[in-house]
C-alpha cells in the first residue's frame, strides 16, 4: 500500500487574527504555527495504521517555504517513511492541488488521505481537487477507512447521520474526527526523522483565485443578562427584539 | 450565459439548503442580468422541483437516472458539469453541506473555475467578482475574488434570508451522459436518526455541554427543541464520553452551524467551541459561572443552573406558542 498524505501548517486555534499590508495579508508575527490537526492527528495517523497492517509506505507532502520543514520532521517522527516539500507559499487551494497532482500523478499510489479541511481558510477542497486531476473516487468528511479486498471502505457525515460507502483503490479520502487518535512522537521517532528522505520539488501550480482584502468579524455587543427566574422574559426578547422566534 | 444550481432531495423533498442554494443563484443571476437553471440529479418530486420557481429559478434539467441517488462524487460531478457546459453556465453554485464539499471542488477542477469554498453573501460584481467567506474559524472573513470566466460558488448553509414568490418552474427531461461505468461508488449502510430536525440545516438548535451534569439531564433540552422545532447538539467532551452521539458534536473538530438561534446550556464556550457556532445569528447562554467566557460570545445571558433554568424555558416557551395560536 502506497499512501500520500498532504500535510499543512496553521495558526494555532488560539493565535490572535490580524492583518497587515491595508487588511490584505495575514499577520504572521508572534503567531504560533501547528501542523493541521485533522490533517496530524485523523489522516496521517490513519495512513501509519493501513501501513503498519497491510505494509507500504507512508509519503506527506507540504507545500511551503523552507521554514516550514520543522512541521514536516514532526510527521516523518510520528512515523512517515519521507516527505516532500513543493517549494513555493501557498496561494490557493488550486494551486496547491495541482502541484500535489503533479507530483504524485506518476507514482501510483494506492490512497490520498487528506484532513478534512485545514483551520485557517477552512475550505475543504484540496481532497476533492486531487481526486477530480486524478479521476478517482473521492469521500470526504470520514470518520472511518478500513481496506478489505482491495478497496476502501468508508464512514461518511450525512445529514443527521452516517453512511458506510465501498470505493475502489486508488482514491482519495478526506479524514475527520474517529479515524484515528493523535500519537505523541516519541525520541526514537524524532532522531530517526532528521535522516528520513525529504524531496524539495518546484511548483508548477496556477491559482484560480486571490484573496482581495480581510476583515475581522464584527464584535458582539454586550451581553443582556436575564433574571434565571424570568423565562418569560427571555421569550419575549427572542420573539420581539431579536425576531428568532 | 446563466448560472446553474445543483439541487439535492432528501426522502422525495428537495433540501433547504438546496432550496436557499436556488435562491442565492437566481439572486447571482439577477446581478448578472441573466436566468438560473437547476440541476436534478436521480428521484426528485416533480412537483417539488416546480417550486423552485417560488426563488427564482426558471428551468429544471432533471436527469431521472436513479443510478445518481448512490452518491458517487465523480459521476455526479461530471453530470453538473455537462449540464453547466449544455445551458453555457458562467456560475456554478452549489450548497456546502455534507455532500457539496465532496462535489464543488471537483466541479472546481473539472470546469478549471476558481471556486469560493463556504461563502456568506451574495457576489460583488462591480470589480471584478468578488464573494465573501468566513476564515479562521469564523474570527475573520475574506474577499476572495475568482480570477476565472467560470466560478463555483459553495455556499454557507443557512447564510441568506430567502424571499419566496409564486412561481412555477419548468422541468426538462435531460440527459447527462454519465454512464453506467463511471458510478463507482457502493452504499453497504445508512445510520440515521428520523423524525429530528438536522442539525446543518436547523434554524433553531438547543445544545448542552458538560454542565449538563449526565445523559439523564437531556430531557429538558429534547423537550426544549421539540417544542421549538429545533435540533439538538452538543460539545465535544459531551460526545467524546458518549452522553449524545457524535453527530451532534459541534465546534472546531465538530459540525459548523449557523441557525438563527443556539441556545448553550451547561457549555463554557471554549474557542474550539465557538469555531462551530459563532455565525449564529443569535446567541443564548445559561450557565452557572458569570465569569464563563460563553457569555462574551452571547447575546442573551442566563446566569444560573441550567437543569432549573431549562425546565422554566420550556415553560414558557410553552406558554408564548400557545398564546401566538
Ligand atoms: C484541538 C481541539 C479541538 C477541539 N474541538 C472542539 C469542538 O469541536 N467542540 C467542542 O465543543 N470542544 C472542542 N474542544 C474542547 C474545548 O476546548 C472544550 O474543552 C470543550 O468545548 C468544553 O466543553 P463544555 O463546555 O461542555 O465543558 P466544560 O468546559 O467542562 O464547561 C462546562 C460549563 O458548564 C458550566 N456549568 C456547570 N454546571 C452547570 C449547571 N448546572 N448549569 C449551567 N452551567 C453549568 C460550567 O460553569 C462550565 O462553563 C477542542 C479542544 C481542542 C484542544
Amino acid at each position: 500500500m502506497k499512501i500520500l498524505v498532504p500535510i499543512s501548517k496553521v495558526p494555532d486555534t488560539t493565535a490572535k487574527i490580524a492583518f497587515t499590508d491595508g487588511n490584505t495579508k495575514f499577520a504572521t508575527d508572534n503567531v504560533t504555527f501547528i501542523l493541521n490537526p485533522t490533517d496530524e492527528w485523523y489522516a496521517l495517523v490513519r495512513a501509519l495504521e493501513i501501513v503498519e497492517k497491510e505494509g507500504g509506505t507512508v509519503t506527506v507532502i507540504h507545500q511551503g517555504a523552507a521554514e516550514s520543514e520543522q512541521f514536516i520532521r514532526k510527521a516523518l517522527a510520528i512515523g512517515a517513511t519521507d516527505a516532500v516539500r513543493i517549494d513555493a507559499e501557498a496561494t490557493d487551494a488550486y494551486q496547491v492541488a495541482h502541484n500535489i497532482f503533479e507530483y504524485a500523478k506518476d507514482k501510483s499510489f494506492d490512497l490520498v488521505i487528506t484532513g478534512k479541511e485545514t483551520i485557517d481558510y477552512n475550505g475543504t477542497q484540496i481532497g476533492g481537487m486531487i481526486a477530480e486531476m486524478m479521476d478517482i473516487p473521492y469521500v470526504t468528511l470520514a470518520s472511518k477507512l478500513d481496506i478489505e479486498n482491495g478497496k476502501a471502505i468508508v464512514a461518511r457525515d450525512i445529514e443527521g447521520g452516517k453512511e458506510i460507502v465501498e470505493i475502489p483503490l486508488p482514491c482519495v479520502i478526506a479524514a475527520q474526527k474517529g479515524m484515528a487518535e493523535q500519537r505523541i512522537p516519541n525520541m526514537k521517532g524524532i532522531m530517526g526523522a532528521r535522516t528520513k528522505s525529504l524531496t524539495v520539488v518546484a511548483s508548477a501550480g496556477e491559482a484560480l483565485t486571490t484573496i482581495s482584502s480581510f476583515e475581522l468579524a464584527p464584535q458582539k455587543t454586550a451581553c443582556k443578562m436575564l433574571s434565571p427566574d424570568d423565562m418569560d422574559e427571555l421569550v419575549r426578547l427572542l420573539h420581539e427584539e431579536a425576531k428568532v422566534i | 450565459m446563466s448560472v446553474i444550481v445543483y439541487i439535492e432531495s432528501n426522502e422525495n423533498r428537495v433540501k433547504k439548503t438546496s432550496i436557499e442554494a436556488a435562491f442565492y443563484a437566481a439572486e447571482t443571476a439577477k446581478l448578472l442580468g441573466t436566468e438560473a437553471i437547476a440541476i436534478a440529479l436521480g428521484s426528485h418530486d416533480a412537483a417539488e422541483l416546480e417550486k423552485l420557481g417560488n426563488v427564482g429559478i426558471s428551468k429544471v434539467l432533471h436527469d431521472s437516472n436513479v443510478k445518481f441517488d448512490q452518491f458517487d462524487t465523480r459521476a455526479i460531478t461530471k453530470a453538473i458539469v455537462a449540464a453547466s457546459t449544455s445551458v453555457n453556465a458562467d456560475v456554478v453554485v452549489i450548497s456546502y453541506n455534507q455532500n457539496g464539499k465532496a462535489i464543488a471542488p471537483r466541479v472546481s477542477v473539472r470546469m478549471k473555475a476558481g471556486m469560493v469554498a463556504g461563502a456568506t453573501a451574495l457576489p460583488y460584481t462591480s470589480a471584478g467578482f468578488t464573494v465573501r467567506k468566513n476564515v479562521f474559524s469564523g474570527k475573520a472573513m475574506a474577499n476572495v475574488q475568482i480570477l476565472t470566466e467560470k466560478k463555483v460558488i459553495a455556499l454557507t448553509p443557512n447564510t441568506l434570508q430567502k424571499v419566496v414568490g409564486v412561481n412555477t418552474s419548468t422541468i426538462e427531461a435531460f440527459s447527462t451522459g454519465v454512464s453506467d461505468a463511471d458510478f463507482t461508488t457502493v452504499i453497504k449502510s445508512v445510520e440515521k436518526v428520523t423524525g429530528t430536525v438536522s442539525l446543518t440545516e436547523a434554524e433553531l438548535v438547543v445544545s448542552g455541554g458538560r454542565g449538563m451534569k449526565g445523559p439523564e439531564n437531556w430531557g429538558a433540552i429534547e423537550e426544549l427543541a421539540n417544542e421549538m422545532g429545533a435540533a439538538t447538539a452538543c460539545s465535544r467532551p459531551v460526545a467524546d464520553v458518549h452522553w449524545r452521539p457524535h453527530h451532534e458534536h459541534v465546534g472546531q473538530t465538530g459540525f459548523t452551524i449557523r441557525p438563527n438561534l443556539y441556545i448553550a446550556a451547561g457549555i463554557s464556550g471554549a474557542i474550539q467551541h465557538l469555531a462551530g457556532v459563532n455565525g449564529s445569528k443569535v446567541i443564548v447562554v445559561i450557565n452557572t459561572d458569570l465569569e464563563a467566557p460563553f457569555f462574551k460570545a452571547a447575546d442573551y445571558g442566563v446566569n444560573g443552573d441550567a437543569l432549573v433554568v431549562l425546565p422554566k424555558l420550556v415553560e414558557a416557551y410553552k406558554k408564548f406558542k400557545s398564546a401566538s395560536h
